[in-house]
């Protein structure tokens, strides 16, 4: 069944992974600029970084009919230097004019430290500035419900954001409705350890409906699993849900909130 | 906003047939994990944190109130509203550790 994979890095991932995505019938994707596991010894990493998401990644993906889109920021565990990330930050936009960027992200919290929650606030006025989507990027494990509070605070306090264009990410059980009541789109990432399993991404659609709510990969260089949307597909259909249902989340859902950018004219 | 009752299509009892041997194999693999722990040398006279809140959570399923995942993340979660001076390691450990650790 065709799908999009909202979130999945694959700057981390083989050739390989592209090819099997596109048989699995993946028809695009978007990947968010994140941390690479190490950090950056230089802004001018980021700007490679940059160039590899707005460049390269299309151009992989399209050998395998994919449409590739991207998010820039820097990640908030490379934000706790205030200085070093605005001189990232100062880099954005003349990259946010080139074809395949949507928007800002994933920016987020990482500690829920003071200097995480200033770079947040800096980009989420560099979004509204530039009229920007937002992807948001929500702290792992214990400091996720108290990050997911203060990263929507944020972003309402700035008040020219409207919520409805912005997707808040890694939801889990204890934080996807209080995203939902703002008025946000939630997005669920099915990881093997962390985050959510197919099966827990199922039964949250299950509690609270699939308005405003995506799921995706958010394959990288750790444990994770490029090919987790098509099997969320697989886990709906064999308790008996019907084909429009998984296409809803899986492809609907991501093109209605896609959509608002201009630039993302995928052709289903 | 209101949860849904009756959402999952599934019969009970189909449910249970199709998910139930792989619950199992993971309540095993949580039963010998804490069997591992009480033969491993240097033990603390405590439980580390994570593991007591591991423990919590287990006495948790059996209160029948429901909603268990949720309730679980919410009794590993850092209960507090307000960001923290510094970010200090980048990791997460899974459980709060409390404002001291
Ligand atoms: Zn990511």
């Amino acid at each position: 069944m065709k799908y999009i994979d909202p979130h999945i890095h694959m700057v981390s991932r083989t050739t390989d992974d592209y090819a099997r995505m596109a048989q699995a019938d993946c028809i695009a994707l978007t990947e968010p600029a994140f941390w690479a596991g190490f950090d950056r010894s230089s802004p001018q990493g980021f700007f490679d970084y940059f160039r590899q998401l707005t460049e390269t990644e299309p151009r992989r993906a399209a050998a395998y009919g994919i449409r590739h889109y991207c998010w820039l920021c820097i990640n908030p565990k490379e934000a706790e230097d205030v200085g070093f990330a605005r001189e990232v930050i100062a880099l954005i936009p003349e990259f946010l004019q080139r074809d395949n960027v949507l928007g800002i992200g994933e920016i987020g919290l990482n500690k829920n430290s003071r200097n995480e929650l200033v770079i947040l606030e800096e980009q989420i006025a560099l979004a509204a500035e530039h009229g920007q989507m937002i992807l948001v990027h929500t702290p792992h494990l214990e400091d996720k419900r108290k990050g997911t509070k203060l990263i929507m605070d944020a972003i309402q306090a700035n008040g020219a954001i409207e919520p409805g264009r912005v997707l808040i990410d890694h939801v889990e059980e204890h934080t996807v409705e209080m995203v939902l009541d703002r008025g946000f789109w939630a997005g669920m990432t099915l990881y093997p350890d962390s985050k959510c399993t197919p099966q827990r991404a199922v039964d949250i659609i299950e509690t609270y409906g699939s308005e405003r709510l995506w799921i995706n990969s958010a394959g990288d260089w750790g444990p994770s699993d490029p090919l987790a949307v098509p099997k969320a597909q697989v886990e709906m259909l064999r308790r008996g849900h019907s084909r429009a249902d998984v296409s809803r989340i899986s492809l609907d859902n991501p093109l209605q909130f896609l959509r608002q950018s201009p630039r993302f004219d995928v052709d289903v | 906003m209101p949860r849904r009752a009756d959402s999952c299509p599934l019969p009970y009892r189909q449910a249970v047939d199709l998910y139930f041997m792989e619950h199992r194999a993971k309540l095993l693999d949580v039963a010998a994990f804490l069997d591992r722990l009480g033969r491993t040398v240097e033990r603390p006279a405590q439980d580390d944190f994570r593991v007591a809140a591991l423990r919590e959570a287990i006495a948790l399923l059996g209160d029948g109130k429901g909603e268990y995942a949720r309730r679980i993340l919410d009794l590993f979660s850092d209960p507090g509203t307000e960001p923290i001076a510094t970010a200090g390691e980048k990791g997460a450990s899974g459980a709060y550790p409390g404002p001291t650790a």
